[in-house]
């Protein structure tokens, strides 16, 4: 894998929030690069600069300084647009909250993103991924939270994205539920080779990645490569 | 609570483009309301002070010569307070550089000071001087619109011989407030004058030296005009009286009164209309606000605060809204009041000054009306929102319950994208709300159409008037009944192509106990100028021996039918009493009018061939030249040319229309713009989230702003036909309600009427989509991946 070209460099990164009239160092001088296939955890803290990382790497958000690329592409300085485009052909993002359209089924969901993008998987497929195959037309109203997460995977990786982007995706379930769904996130990644970033605060799922990013206070504290990765079902916390 | 209190008015800062919209809503409403009733108020208020203080009669009566000493009779008669007689006679007036016919009224006032009754007021100038022959008092309308002031000189033909007369005075009378020409249908400044000269003067010309041909009286409090008037028309019958009449009936009070029954009733129903529009999208827009204020209030309620301290906050944040709305509707209300009762005494009244007042009660009625409309909408929603634990409400709202839609059912769910489909979906997840948007939008639809209803629906009237009813170029009168042969002469006239007679008779209709004081015309059958037209507008030829009536005339006045037998007391001659039957009924927008047989009407009179007048056609371009050779004639009294008449009725009436559909049009617009704005603000607000998310997911602007637009669309579209089928339900009711015997409005809707109700809602959609898409362009991204909702 390190021999491989990286799909994300990113250099000297930083971001800087104006609040009012305190200023607020999010990242300070980030220097990193993600491979193909690559499970990354980013651990640390809140305010620790990992929600703002994966928001530039998701082309939601701008640095202050420095530049990100994705392969050949700037993603600083690009427009409003571009920024779009990418997102919708390349990343796949899980939310904390699922952010699932409430008036869709799970199946819809899942449409709502492959009617846009240009070789997806059926949704069917997706969701028959991440275990969800019999519940295909019910309302997000009618599932727990576990599996409204599925769903949410499911919709990120239907349009087979080059990166999976998940922020806290068990932040909001409990510990065994919360197992079921990294459970698929690993399915995903070793299944489909997606590169996928997990934010987390949780220092337990950590032993499931290949690589460990450590961040404090904007700064790259440790990058620490699992020798063993631990499979997400003997996980717990 | 001071911390809560700036909570308030930073919300209120928050949500200034819906607190402006709703604002504007609340203002429509009220100032349409402020504006009518004032008007009507003012006017109203006005008359009655200018008949007090200038002693308006309260009886009238007409007759052909009696000695003076008949007055001591008739003041004799137990009721009558003051009396006065006079001598009347109409007359042709000249206006220098002015060609059209103007016909006038000459009145005489005392010698020996100012009339005790239908006192003048002086605008400019003096009295006439006692005995004078060539001075005379000028009405202020006549010499207005022809620039005529004190010390000029105009020409008028009395009795026969020219004359030049001096203006020494311009006046305002009770008895002319509303000025018309008998037999016209609407003022015609130009064309007609008051002019008021001594007693003296006119006696001498009309040869009533110690004579009298008019006589006005004025009533003890508590005595009913019919006794007097029943006694006097014994005392008056051997002189020739042609009815005494009383205040009601008098020609000026007569139109004024109609016209202001159509104010109040317009003053009445469009706020009506207006008020409950806004009143209802008042109760909808804010239950949906305070809706959307769910954490906040389960946030509150964990801090301790109690439901009362919590809902007058909300009450607080609605009535800062609702003030502010009644305060900027009683303002604009006030200025357009204004503007339209300076339009209707410039146009319509005549008044020597005008009380403009707004009464207390309007403001608090207006005020009443919005709170109740807010807060009812405010405590249901907060009573909705209170009611859930508070821990409940600080969670995310559980994802609401959808199903698939019917359309779905139907098997169409495959010609539907995704986006498409949550866009029929959240239409049928909340039928009643959607419906109560679509109702909303339409109301602001229906409002345009019957803001700028009355434009066509005058054009119309007018084309049947005189282009399909009345098609003569000229109508003239005699000085009195004449001789057939007459027409022999007019048809000679160079110019005139064809003639008509026509004989006309002062007569009151019974049936029952309904009564009705008008004219009867005697016309030509199978006449090709003067007809009257059937409801498919054609002409009805009017069949011998009885009478055709206007169809307002018989079914809203007299309650009469075809077959019926009227009672026609004759009020001309030796005043007969006659039954005629009813023949037929006619279709007429202006006026009503009972028509007969030229012949009929002569035998009923028991008279030979005579006409009162003419209506002749001309060679195009001869006008100039009839006019002339007429105004030479002395039995010729009145000309009305029907263009000149067409000409002034829209111009007095094309600024009174201006100005009300420019109000109502701009009202309906704001109204419009408020409904629409604050649904799709309102939607913004509850689903910014999820469109957040769908961007996040690489949507683009214009995808998600398809969801959010596409159903604001969608309703906006479905709301034109229901605009359009209100539309034609409020117009009916304002036709109905606006009948009078002045007029009856056709209901008449153009397509332009249509467009401009559909356009206002798609320029408030067009707009709001605009709006809207700059607050999709600044959705927060990353915080909807943080925050539940």
């Amino acid at each position: 894998m390190k021999n491989s070209k990286p799909i994300f460099v990113a250099q000297q990164l930083s971001k800087i929030y104006r609040m009012g009239e305190v200023e607020v160092h999010a990242l300070r001088g980030i220097d990193l690069e993600l491979f193909s296939g690559e499970l990354v955890v980013l651990l640390g803290p809140s305010g620790s600069g990992k929600s703002t990382l994966l928001n530039i790497l998701g082309g939601l958000d701008v640095p202050s300084h420095g530049a990100v690329r994705y392969l050949d592409q700037k993603l600083t300085g690009a427009t409003e647009a571009v920024l779009t485009r990418f997102r919708r052909e390349y990343v796949g993002f899980v939310f904390q909250f699922y952010n699932l359209i409430p008036s869709l089924t799970a199946r819809e969901n899942v449409a709502a993103v492959t009617e846009i993008s240009s070789a997806p998987m059926r949704p069917e497929e997706a969701l028959k991924l991440v275990g969800l195959g019999q519940r295909l037309d019910h309302f997000p109203a009618q599932l727990s939270g576990g599996e409204q997460q599925r769903v949410a995977i499911a919709r990120a990786v239907a349009k087979n994205p080059a990166v999976l982007l998940c922020d806290e995706p068990t932040g909001a379930l409990d510990s065994t539920t919360g197992v079921v769904v990294l459970e698929v996130l690993e399915m995903i990644n070793r299944e489909l080779g997606t590169l996928t970033v997990l934010i987390t605060h949780n220092a337990g799922i950590a032993a499931m990645a290949d690589r460990v990013i450590r961040l404090s206070d904007g700064h790259i504290v440790e990058i620490q490569r699992n020798a063993v990765k631990k499979a997400a079902r003997e996980l717990s916390w | 609570m001071r911390a809560l209190n700036l909570k308030l008015l930073r919300d209120l800062w928050h949500l200034r483009g819906q607190a402006l919209a709703i604002a504007a809503v609340i203002m429509g409403g009220v100032a349409t309301l402020v504006m009518s009733v004032s008007t009507y108020d003012s006017l109203v208020s006005t008359r009655d002070r200018f008949y007090r203080e200038y002693r308006f009669g309260d009886v009238f009566a007409s007759l052909k010569r009696a000695p003076e000493s008949v007055a001591e009779r008739l003041r004799a008669i137990p009721g009558v307070a003051h009396l006065e007689t006079r001598v009347v006679a109409g007359v042709k007036l000249e206006v220098d550089g002015f060609t059209d016919p103007i016909t006038g009224l000459l009145l005489s006032v005392p010698d020996s000071g100012e009339p005790q009754l239908n006192a003048l007021f002086l605008r400019r100038g003096r009295w006439v001087q006692p005995f004078s022959t060539d001075e005379a008092v000028l009405s202020d309308t006549f010499a207005d619109a022809h620039h005529l002031y004190p010390g000029d000189k105009f020409g008028a033909i009395i009795n026969g011989k020219h004359k030049l007369l001096t203006i020494v005075g311009v006046a305002v009378s009770p008895e002319y407030v509303y000025q018309i020409a008998p037999g016209a249908l609407f003022p015609d400044f130009k064309r007609y004058g008051v002019v008021w000269m001594g007693r003296h003067a006119l006696a001498a010309a009309y040869d009533m030296a110690g004579a009298f041909n008019n006589v006005t009286l004025s009533l003890a409090p508590g005595v009913p005009p019919q006794a007097v008037i029943d006694r006097a028309d014994i005392v008056l019958a051997t002189y020739g009286g042609t009815g005494a009449y009383p205040r009601k009936d008098q020609f000026s009070n007569r139109f004024l009164t109609e016209e202001l029954k159509q104010l109040q009733t317009t003053a009445t129903i469009f706020p009506l209309i207006f008020l409950g529009v806004a009143a209802f999208l008042l109760n909808v827009v804010v239950s949906r606000l305070i809706a959307l204020q769910r954490d906040q209030i389960a946030t509150l309620k964990a801090f301790g605060y109690s439901y009362h301290a919590i809902a007058w906050h909300y009450v607080k944040l609605v009535m800062l809204l609702v003030v502010l709305g009644v305060a900027a509707g009683v303002a604009l209300g006030a200025w357009f009041g204004q503007g339209l009762s300076n339009v209707y005494t410039e146009t319509t009244f005549r008044f020597p000054y005008l009380d403009y007042q707004i009464n207390a009660r309007l403001v608090l009625i207006s005020l009443a009306v919005a709170l109740t409309a807010a807060l009812s909408g405010t405590l249901f929603s907060v009573a909705r929102a209170v009611r859930l634990p508070p821990a409940e409400g600080m969670r995310p709202e559980t994802p609401v319950a959808y199903r698939t839609t019917l359309v779905e059912r139907l098997g169409l769910q495959r010609w539907l994208t995704a986006p498409s489909r949550m866009i029929v979906r959240h239409i049928e997840r909340r039928p009643i709300k959607s419906l109560l948007t679509i109702l909303g939008i339409s109301c602001a639809c229906a409002l345009m159409m019957v803001g700028n209803y009355q434009k066509g629906a005058i054009d119309y009237m007018v084309d049947v008037q005189f282009r399909q009813a009345s098609r003569e170029d000229l109508a003239l009168a005699f000085i009195e009944q004449t001789s057939g042969r007459a027409l022999h002469e007019l048809a000679a006239l160079p110019g005139v192509i064809h003639v008509e007679g026509y004989r006309d008779v002062q007569a009151i209709l019974h049936f029952q106990h309904y009564r009705y004081r008008t004219v009867l015309y005697g016309i030509q059958p199978g006449g090709q100028l003067h007809r009257s037209l059937d409801r498919q507008l054609r002409p009805v030829n009017v069949p011998a021996g009885g009478v055709v009536l206007t169809e307002h005339l018989a079914r809203n006045i007299l309650h009469v039918q075809p077959g019926d037998i009227l009672t026609v007391e004759i009020q001309e001659g030796s005043r007969p009493v006659l039954q005629v039957p009813v023949l037929g009924i006619t279709q007429q927008y202006l006026g009503v009018s009972a028509y007969l047989q030229q012949d009929s009407l002569n035998a009923l009179m028991r008279e030979g061939p005579v006409i009162s007048g003419a209506y002749l056609a001309l060679t195009p371009g001869a006008e100039k030249s009839v006019y002339e050779k007429l105004h030479q004639r002395p039995r010729v009294l009145g000309q009305v040319a029907n263009s000149a008449s067409i000409k002034s009725f829209y111009a007095t009436i094309g600024e009174f229309v201006l100005f009300y559909n420019g109000v109502a049009s701009l009202l309906a617009a704001s109204i419009g713009f408020g409904v629409v704005y604050n649904s799709a603000r309102v939607a913004l607000s509850e689903r910014g989230r999820e469109l957040a998310s769908l961007r996040v997911l690489g949507f683009t602007q214009g995808e998600i702003a398809y969801i959010l637009l596409g159903e604001l669309a969608l309703l906006a579209l479905a709301a034109i036909p229901v605009g359009f089928l209100l539309g034609v339900g409020l117009v009916s009711v304002l036709v109905h309600a606006l009948a009078s015997d002045l007029y009856r409005l056709p209901l008449i809707l153009n397509p332009s009427n249509y467009a401009l109700g559909a356009s206002v809602i798609l320029l408030s959609g067009v707009l709001s989509g605009v709006l809207i898409w700059r607050q999709l362009g600044k959705l927060d991204l990353i915080a909807v991946l943080k925050t539940r909702e």
